[in-house]
């Protein structure tokens, strides 16, 4: 079963890292997904830049309207995103834990949805 | 209807009442979902009152149940998989799987139960679905009773279960018992779900009490079953705990309803059979040198137990135990309570600097037993003006009627009016 791993961050811990700290904290992080493309849970992730690129689009009454920023201001950021293989929720809860923000921020897991189509 | 015919039906009814959340933990099992296997359970069940009768009881009345439901889900699903093409990888799942062991031996039953209680109280649930979802798929509880024992509205419970169970299904919450090196965090989580319907029904502030009562004596009954499963020491302590404070139950308040603290409480009236069992048990889960928080608090309560009158409590042990529990679990509850010991043990005014000590930092400002335990020193040391302060204070903060009542009388008692005037 797939989920999706929502990584949030504080923009400003990690922004007020020394150079050594967010060296170090990157190598984890590229430990982290050279253990789970070996564990065969990978399937993708990406990470995001800073919320003040961030645009938020909708569209009412035909109308497109653009607004600078995120969705949703919070004290923790989206920050990037893996997209892995579990076998359950137990599993994705245990790959989870091992992602380095998990530490400093959080991680939402989110199963992903899967339609029967025709 | 014959005589046999009467004994077959007594004997559905008495497997029902021993052995119907065995047979649905292990159809949850070999199922794979909730209410698919709740459904089996009731038509296997409603296939026994008819069998029974007249085939005589099986042998093995579960094993029997549990295959009779297995086969009638199964039987259902085909049927609907003519019309549902979604349903045909299930159907040819569970024809691969035909020949696996059903009913299996009784270690197998034992793990089912596990998985079941540790699938209830996911921590992935949200705590109320926890305790809802415990109460209702391994104690059995109706959602009304429930709904009556926490004084919610029974669409509401009933809810709270819908959707956990919905999100065990797509969510995929796996049916298993936690690995080594997950279960002491996941047996936390189960304790907690136990100690929380415990308190309901024991810190009955409002509601039926006898409802409410039910309540600790299922918690009691769930905590035996995690012993009998699971026999780790604080599942073991956390018995202790709850068997102890039972056993003062009915010596809490008077026939009118007002609060009897522990020193007051008629220690005749104790239930020894109860705390001879809490004791056992707090000395088997200190011997495994594996304790924590449970088993102190139920050591604390051992002592007070076997005190024959307040005057005899071993008042040292008590700060020492509240030591080694602050160690382990800091918080400044424990810290007060310890307070209040060390009053009983060293007087009045070495518990009084700790508490200010305590209320100074500010943790427990909004507490009200923190104002009346500084009230009740003060009272003692002679200062009343503080004293009767200290129980206005309190008397702002609470909001449970005895309570309010005793502090009320212990105002009156000093001569002091309920609201301060001018």
């Amino acid at each position: 079963m797939r989920y999706l791993c929502l990584i949030y961050d504080d923009e400003s811990t990690i922004g007020g890292m020394t150079k050594g700290a967010s060296d170090a904290f990157m190598q984890e992080y590229f430990s982290f997904t050279d253990a789970i493309r070996e564990s065969g849970h990978y399937l993708g992730g990406e990470a995001l830049q800073p919320v003040n690129t961030a645009t938020t689009v909708r569209v009412r009454n035909g109308r497109t309207a653009t607004t600078d920023g995120p969705f949703a201001e919070t004290k923790e950021q989206l920050g990037g995103f893996y997209l892995i293989e579990a076998r359950d929720l137990n599993d994705a809860i245990q790959v989870a834990a091992r992602i380095p923000s998990a530490r400093l921020g959080s991680v939402e897991v989110r199963p992903i949805m899967e339609f029967d189509r025709p | 209807m014959s005589q046999d015919e009467a004994r077959a039906r007594e004997m559905v009814e008495a497997v029902y009442r021993s052995d119907s959340r065995r047979v649905l933990a292990t159809l949850i099992r070999l199922l794979g979902d909730f209410d698919l296997a709740e459904e089996a359970m009731h038509e296997a069940f409603a296939a026994a009152v008819l069998r029974w009768p007249t085939d005589g009881v099986p042998a093995n009345p579960r094993a029997w149940l549990v295959s009779a439901g297995r086969f009638k889900a199964i039987d259902g699903i085909r049927r609907r998989a003519r019309f549902d093409a979604s349903l045909h990888r299930l159907v040819e799942q569970f024809d691969r799987e035909a020949d696996a062991p059903s009913a299996g031996d009784e270690e197998t039953v034992e793990d089912d139960q596990l998985r079941l209680i540790f699938t209830c109280c996911h921590p992935a649930l949200p705590p109320e679905a926890q305790i809802a979802l415990t109460l209702r798929e391994v104690c059995g509880l109706t959602t009304e009773e429930i709904a009556r024992a926490f004084l919610a509205p029974a669409p509401t419970v009933a809810q709270r279960i819908v959707r956990a169970k919905s999100k065990i299904r797509d969510a995929r919450i796996p049916y298993q018992i936690p690995a080594r090196t997950e279960l002491s965090d996941r047996l936390d989580a189960v304790l907690r779900v136990v100690y929380l319907v415990f308190n309901e029904g024991y810190s009955a502030s409002a509601g039926a009490s006898v409802t409410r009562h039910d309540l600790s004596a299922e918690a009691i009954r769930l905590g035996r079953l995690v012993v009998e499963l699971l026999p780790e020491p604080e599942a073991i302590g956390l018995l202790a705990l709850m068997l102890l404070h039972e056993s003062r139950r009915d010596t809490r308040s008077s026939p009118e309803g007002e609060l009897v603290l522990l020193a007051d409480q008629d220690r005749r009236r104790w239930d020894r059979a109860r705390i001879a069992e809490g004791t056992a048990l707090v000395q088997r889960a200190l011997g495994s040198r594996r304790f924590g928080p449970y088993t102190l608090q139920a050591a604390i309560a051992a002592v007070h137990a076997e005190a024959p009158t307040a005057g005899d409590t071993d008042w040292g042990q008590i700060v020492g135990l509240y030591e080694v529990l602050l160690r382990i679990e800091p918080s400044p509850v424990v810290e007060l309570n310890r307070a209040a010991a060390m009053a009983m043990r060293d007087g009045p005014a070495a518990g009084l600097a700790l508490v200010d000590g305590i209320l100074a930092r500010g943790e427990l400002q909004q507490y009200y037993l923190a104002h009346s335990a500084r009230a009740d020193l003060c009272r003692r040391l002679g200062r009343t003006d503080e004293a009767r302060a200290s129980y206005r204070r309190a008397l702002e903060l609470t909001r449970q009627e005895p309570e309010r009542r005793f502090l009320e009388r212990r105002l009156r008692e000093l001569g002091g009016e309920a609201v301060s005037r001018g």
